[in-house]
């Protein structure tokens, strides 16, 4: 793979919340891991999984303990480097009201590039875009606080995108919204990657959520214990529930028909691939 | 609903007044305090009178909006006016026990009494045509040369920006909490004031707690923003000083001179 | 009867700027020992519904009678409603305060006026019931906890008020998936071994149609469908018009019909689905055979 190509490059990573003290914990035990420009990947495993460690391990808002972070080239441990990969790696967080600085949409919005020293033209340019991506130019003078939960975060979300990040990482953008929340959100991130060609890391729960992805990665007691395309994840449906995760219900329900010796393919994602497999049964 | 308090007074309009830069708006109120307290005779007081209902006017501001800043006041008010009617020595013309009402002590009363309504009126227009954002720039702008002697001019601004983000939030939060320790058979509302006050710590344990809580988040998702400080940082807005800035500040220089001369020579 | 609810109106910040109709002429009745879920989009009124079960709302018209006690009766004491019907709140770990487990789950109780060997014999019981155990547990810190622990220790923090009606506003909001199922389980035996009756409010239709008998769906602030789970599923076209959806496995037998006459679509749960697809799938072999 050239060097052009890849956008995270992680090399015996771990980290130790507690380091040298008594009660030290591993969050994170010796991952592996390469992420190319442009792919959307999926992060799943349960709370203390070590997903959100990992995450804040990909713009330096954590630093390794043992082990290399190279973002583009750049390591993370690298103190000259380090607003450069703030500004290449954007970062989306969970609660959509502990992200939001200013007291307007627009104002929050230039947050990042007023950071960064850019001119007022050029902010003004990039804020009004990153509005019309994520679908809320009309609300651009509102007060955040009025806003619904997949408002707030489409709002940080251009937030990031008005860093003109090469890459944005999600760390459970979803987990406090409604399922209408959801849907905003996640058609905002496919489109920010299918469309803008962003890459995507993308952190949650939901197995749903990873059905659009490129990779799935599975994390479980710090490390990445599946990893694949999300047809040979979701094919496992056991040893996902073995980690305490779900599966989608139609997957769950081929699966049980597939161990009743029903010829299913494996890894059925959707309610449309389940009608059409079991029309052709029989 | 908590959350549905507006925080300060701002009446979004149009008018000459609202269309000022915030630092015009700034200096103009401090002038004309300092020219308040620089008149001290009926001349002045009516030019200083005729002068606050023009701007008042000119703000297009309704009138019950203008009066309900007063409504904290009214006890100041009265307070000062007693205090000076019956404190002020000279030429007594009415007394009782103790109390002496003097001559001087109604002049200096009722004086007094009407520099604190103008004031009161006039400094409100600043926060009643300039939205809080735009009070927090002009501050921040206006103390920026003083960061040279130590000013933390930026941080200052950021601080109110952030407390004013979080206010409406964490007054729902607090609505939540007290719904939440109410649904425990909490009582808020009756006992003695030891009582009420040892009531209140199942309100703001949590409410510390999760203030703590999105301090942190909120710090960390600003250093993922790249924030690090006002240095070399630019602002999506601009404050441009136009024409009719400077001739409000002429204006007001005017009326600063005014006071001057008529304290002086007349 | 539970909980009687007639014509209610409720109009938060009334005569201001502000004014916003939150619940209008909302009639219903939950039946003791009922199982009932509440289901709507954010914003459509359930939690400002749910509030006017325990009085911490007041209606603006309308009735709110709790075990035959009306709310707006000035000798209704609101302490003992709040005692009945126990709220959990969404995120209810953010109501802790206390230095230990013990003490926060005291609270409750506690404003009862309760103490001594009660006092410690009703916080055993509520942990019990949720499956914390009491000894190991009950002098630690309740902020050094993992999440799911606090929000059990917030559940039995109202639980120790020995409620006979229990609603919970999302109670596994923010929780991964075990967490999720073990937390609706120790619900689902709240209501089958301790016989409480539960509303439960929440945005997985997965989670609903497992557990609940009873449906109550509200949209704009009104109430527009109540009745039993299956009698609500089976209006998808009307579910999804209010912008809710129906569990995946009752949207695939319903898709399946669209094929074949003999495919049954009130189904409801992953097991019921697969009874069903299995039994299809052996008459649609049988008949390829015959």
């Amino acid at each position: 793979m050239a060097a052009g190509e890849t956008m995270f490059r992680i090399v015996g990573l771990s980290h130790y919340y507690n380091e040298g003290q008594e009660n030290q914990v591993a969050a994170l035990a010796d991952i592996n891991l390469e992420i190319k420009r442009g792919e959307f990947v999926t992060i799943i495993g349960t709370n203390g999984s070590g997903k959100s460690t990992l995450a804040k391990h990909l713009n330096a808002l954590l630093l390794p303990s043992k082990g290399r972070v190279l973002v583009k080239d750049m390591d993370t441990r690298d103190a000259a480097k380090l607003w450069e990969i703030r500004q290449t790696v954007g970062m989306v967080f969970q609660n959509p009201d502990n992200q939001i600085v200013a007291t307007t949409v627009e104002e929050d919005v230039a947050f990042g590039p007023e950071n960064l020293g850019i001119p007022p033209a050029e902010i003004r340019r990039r804020v009004d875009e990153a509005l019309a991506v994520v679908d809320m130019a009309e609300y651009k003078q509102a007060a955040p606080h009025l806003l619904s939960g997949g408002q707030k975060q489409r709002i940080a979300i251009a937030g990031v995108i008005a860093m003109r990040p090469e890459c944005i990482v999600l760390d459970e953008p979803t987990a406090m919204l409604d399922p209408s929340g959801r849907e905003e959100v996640m058609a905002t991130v496919l489109k920010l990657n299918r469309e803008e060609g962003i890459t995507v890391v993308h952190i949650t729960h939901y197995m749903e959520e990873a059905v659009w992805s490129d990779r799935i990665l599975v994390m479980d007691a710090g490390r990445i214990v599946l990893a694949g395309k999300p047809r040979e994840i979701f094919s496992r449906v056991e040893e996902i529930k073995a980690i305490g995760l779900d599966v989608p219900q139609v997957t769950d329900l081929a699966a049980r028909l597939q161990r009743d010796g029903h010829p299913l393919p494996a890894g059925i994602l959707t309610v449309e691939e389940m009608v059409k497999e079991l029309c052709q049964l029989g | 609903m908590l959350k549905d308090i507006t925080i300060g007074q701002y009446v979004p309009g149009d008018s000459i007044i609202h269309r000022l830069d915030p630092r015009t708006k700034i200096l103009a109120a401090i002038i004309f305090i300092f020219a308040l307290f620089i008149v001290t005779d009926l001349a002045g007081y009516i030019v200083m009178t005729l002068f606050s209902v023009v701007i008042i006017l000119l703000s297009q501001i309704p009138a019950r909006f203008v009066l309900r800043g007063l409504k904290p006041l009214y006890y100041i008010l009265a307070f000062t006016i007693l205090l000076n009617f019956f404190l002020t020595p000279g030429r007594v013309i009415w007394s009782w026990w103790f109390l002496r009402l003097t001559q001087e002590g109604i002049r200096q009363g009722l004086f007094m009494g009407w520099r604190l309504l103008l004031l009161v009126l006039t400094t409100s227009l600043l926060t009643l045509t300039s939205s809080p954002i735009a009070l927090t720039d002009g501050i921040e702008r206006l103390l920026n040369p003083f960061r040279r002697i130590g000013v933390p001019a930026h941080e200052l601004a950021m601080m109110m920006t952030i407390a004013l983000r979080f206010i409406p939030t964490l007054l729902e939060e607090t609505d939540k909490i007290m719904k939440a320790q109410m649904a425990r058979g909490a009582d808020f509302d009756t006992g003695n004031i030891i009582q009420r006050a040892r009531g209140m710590v199942p309100l703001l344990v949590p409410l510390f707690i999760s203030a703590f809580r999105r301090a942190d988040e909120l710090a960390m998702a600003m250093e993922a923003r790249c924030y690090r400080g006002g240095e070399g940082r630019t602002r999506l807005k601009q404050l441009e000083m136009a024409r009719r800035d400077y001739l409000a500040l002429a204006l007001m220089a005017a009326i600063l001179a005014f006071a001057v001369g008529e304290r002086l020579w007349l | 009867m539970s909980i009687r609810i007639e014509k209610l109106t409720h109009i938060y910040m009334p005569n201001t700027p502000m004014e916003a109709l939150a619940l209008e002429d909302v009639s219903l009745e939950i039946e003791d020992g009922e199982f009932v879920g509440l289901i709507g989009q954010t914003g459509s009124g359930k939690s400002t519904l749910i509030q006017h079960f325990n009085g911490l709302l007041k209606p603006t018209s309308g009735k709110v009678i709790v075990d035959g006690l009306d709310l707006a009766d000035k000798d209704t004491s609101l302490k003992e409603v709040r005692r009945r019907v126990g709220l959990v709140f969404q995120y209810p770990e953010h109501q802790l305060f206390e230095e230990t487990v013990f003490a926060d789950i005291a609270f409750g109780p506690r404003n009862m006026g309760l103490g001594g060997e009660e006092l410690e014999e009703r916080v055993r019981e509520a942990m019990e019931m949720v499956g914390l155990d009491y000894a190991t547990l009950k002098d630690r810190s309740p902020f050094e906890l993992s999440g799911g622990q606090m929000r059990r220790v917030a559940m039995a923090g109202v639980l120790a008020m020995k409620p006979k009606t229990l609603v919970l506003d999302e109670p596994t909001a923010g929780l991964d998936p075990r967490g999720r199922d073990d937390i609706l389980q120790q619900i689902k035996e709240l209501h089958q071994r301790f016989g409480m009756t539960v509303v439960l409010v929440s945005h997985s239709m997965e989670d609903v149609a497992r557990l609940v008998d009873r449906l109550l769906v509200m949209h704009r602030g009104k109430l527009v469908l109540a009745g039993t789970t299956r009698e609500v599923f089976a209006q998808a076209d009307y579910l999804r018009q209010l912008g809710l959806g129906i569990p995946q496995v009752t949207e695939l037998a319903r898709r399946l019909r669209e094929h074949y006459d003999s495919m049954r679509v009130d189904i409801l749960t992953i097991e019921e689905a697969h009874q069903a697809i299995s039994a299809f799938l052996g008459q649609k072999r049988g008949k390829v055979h015959a």
